[in-house]
């Protein structure tokens, strides 16, 4: 149960660089995909399907503000507008054009990234925190881009009805399908998130965050770079858009506001920059944590607090200290983030019963 | 001023360059030739415009006046990674290694311009890819061999010691390919032994690999014992240039470096 690699054994360089360096998370990963192609949509309730896929959807997202934020080291305060731009996409090729999702998902995903290109443009100029102001200004831009624009936001109060997606005549109408459709996404997007990582533009994107002089002077085009990784990460947040619109089955501006971006950003770094186990752990993290939260105010609340008024009152009070207080712990205590608490606890049991 | 070599075997022609800060002249009207093959040591006191100068010929500086052709072709305009391309490597002063990636992954860096691989084969990796991964690693762990890297391989670069540091920093310009290798003072902070490796791979690099090299050192016995020709830099102008015995011996680099008595 316990046996572990006694040493190195790799014989060729591809097996050094393979996804899953030793045989146990293979089987862990094999694990994880019963549990959650098959367990899960068979047991969970439809309430815990939903909470799944909303967090389904955050890992998308955040995997995409991952690799502009941990890997290249540029910062956006605009994620959630790019969220906005793929979910307004597919909503118009959808009820226009009747279009299905394997067509309105990427086309959703490459609108956002075209404007995601736009709105890098001022990195290859501009650094840290005046890069965020701008970044920051794009969310506005967009926003009341999108809003004004009654041929994109279907005009009064900027919401569109979106069609359930179908494959194969089957429409996705329950939660429990939406589910299987949101994972199967999820899964691409993780396994595409690694490839770039584990590669020469993953590398060069590091390189960039790391030293970008450097970079430069080993032939990296440092501007190209920045832009695709603009691209990349509003790519992945204009799919996950357009995910929370097949899943709400609305597009509405209302659900991307600055404060989804803020939560994207605090997805990344609570969960570990610059890793795709961090940005899962984190999207994981920060999507559950008000929900819990609410779970147990809900149960215990009572107990503590009699009168129900004031009790819902200081439920959503409490809500938001316990985020930031968590938030703030989770930094001062690790601020490699959950990655490396993970890490940390992975290493001990590698060499358990030893200190090293 | 002799030069060193004819026209027809000079991988670096720096003519009439001039570099301007306000009104510092920190490179003054400087023109080198570097011939194929050669470790070419730039010295001079501090501030005497060397590493200026081996910025504007690495593309971080773009100069005043004056142009610099390299293997014929002018570059005076190209960008720093447009140079790389081209055959350009170099090595900084303050070690500018990407401490958040391991030896080996430093060293891919290095084998950048080699690869080809676009942004929509990353994201499949496998095929053609990892084919293009495998067949450069390979390459790089030539490079980890002579450069006895082999235990540090995974190692991550920010935790290693200065010395290493330096050498695989020198690796990861190595792993280009270079025909032009420029090495800002490779051999700083370091003690006798270190200098004596680091003087070794260079000379190793030179010939075995036939890389024209740019040296800027302060260590005025490894300069001497390692150069072919040396140009010598005073407040940003040529003062000297020559072999090591002839820019020993010349009054105005004895007098730049030591003053003259009054």
């Amino acid at each position: 149960m316990f046996h572990r690699e006694s040493g190195y054994y790799k014989t060729s360089y591809a097996s050094d660089s393979a996804l899953y360096p030793l045989p146990v998370a293979k089987w862990a990963v094999a694990g994880f995909a019963v549990l959650f192609f098959v367990v899960a949509p068979l047991l969970v309730s439809s309430y815990y399907l939903t909470i799944l896929n909303l967090v389904g959807i955050a890992v998308v997202g955040a995997l995409g503000l991952n690799i502009l934020v941990g890997l290249t080291g540029q910062i956006s305060i605009g994620h959630a507008a790019f969220m906005s731009v793929g979910a307004y996409t597919a909503a118009n090729l959808a009820t226009r054009f009747d279009l299905p999702f394997w067509i309105t998902l990427p086309s959703g995903g490459l609108m956002a990234a075209a404007i995601g290109i736009v709105v890098g443009f001022p990195s290859v100029r501009i650094k840290g925190l005046y890069l965020a102001i701008s970044t920051l200004a794009a969310q506005f831009i967009i926003d009341w881009f999108i809003v004004h624009t009654p041929a994109i936001s279907g005009g009064f109060q900027a919401s569109i009805q979106v069609p359930r997606p179908s494959i194969f005549g089957v429409v996705l109408d329950t939660q429990r399908e939406l589910y299987l459709f949101i994972l199967v996404t999820v899964v691409i997007a993780i396994v595409v998130a690694l490839n770039i990582a584990r590669s020469r533009v993953g590398r060069a994107f590091i390189a960039i965050r790391d030293q970008d002089i450097a970079a430069e002077i080993l032939g990296i085009n440092v501007r190209r770079y920045k832009l695709m990784a603009f691209a990349i990460s509003s790519f992945y947040a204009g799919v996950a858009g357009v995910l929370y619109t097949y899943y709400s089955g609305v597009a509405n501006n209302e659900f991307f506001p600055l404060v989804v971006s803020i939560d994207y950003l605090a997805m990344v770094i609570i969960g570990g920059m610059g890793s795709v186990l961090g940005a899962i752990f984190g999207a994981t993290f920060v999507t559950l944590l008000p929900i819990t939260i609410d779970l147990i105010m809900s149960s215990l609340g009572p107990y503590l607090i009699a009168d129900a008024g004031s009790l819902s009152g200081i439920k959503s009070h409490m809500r938001l200290i316990l985020f930031g207080g968590l938030i703030m712990f989770f930094l001062v205590v690790e601020p490699e983030g959950l990655n490396r608490l993970w890490l940390n606890i992975r290493s001990y049991f590698r060499v358990w019963p030893f200190s090293y | 001023m002799p030069k060193a070599s004819t026209a027809g075997d000079v991988t670096l022609s720096v003519t009439g360059v001039s570099k301007y800060f306000g009104g510092v002249r920190a490179v003054d009207d400087v023109s080198v030739d570097i011939p194929k093959g050669d470790i070419f040591a730039i010295i001079g006191p501090n501030g005497a415009g060397k590493t200026s100068l081996v910025n504007m010929i690495s593309g971080f500086y773009t100069p005043n006046t004056g142009s610099i052709v390299f293997q014929g072709e002018d570059i005076t305009e190209r960008r720093p990674n447009e140079r790389a391309e081209r055959g350009i490597a170099r090595t900084f002063q303050n070690i500018a290694l990407f401490a958040g990636m391991n030896v080996l992954e430093n060293l891919m860096l290095g084998r950048h311009v080699h690869m080809k691989t676009n942004l929509l084969k990353s994201c499949l990796y496998w095929g053609p890819n990892q084919k293009e991964e495998v067949r450069h690693r390979a390459r790089c762990e030539e490079i980890i061999d002579f450069l006895k890297l082999n235990d540090l391989r995974k190692q991550s670069t920010g935790a290693l010691a200065y010395g290493f540091q330096k050498r695989v920093e020198l690796g990861r310009a190595l792993a280009l390919e270079p025909t032009l290798l420029l090495l800002d003072e490779p051999m700083a902070g370091m003690n006798a032994e270190e200098k004596e490796d680091m003087a070794r791979y260079i000379l190793d690099v030179n010939e075995q690999l036939g890389t024209t090299i740019i040296l800027i050192e302060h260590d005025m016995g490894v300069v001497m014992d390692i150069s072919t020709h040396i140009a010598v830099l005073d407040q940003g102008m040529k003062i000297a240039e020559g072999t090591p015995a002839e820019v020993q011996a010349d009054p105005a680099v004895i007098k730049a470096y030591l003053g003259t008595t009054h």
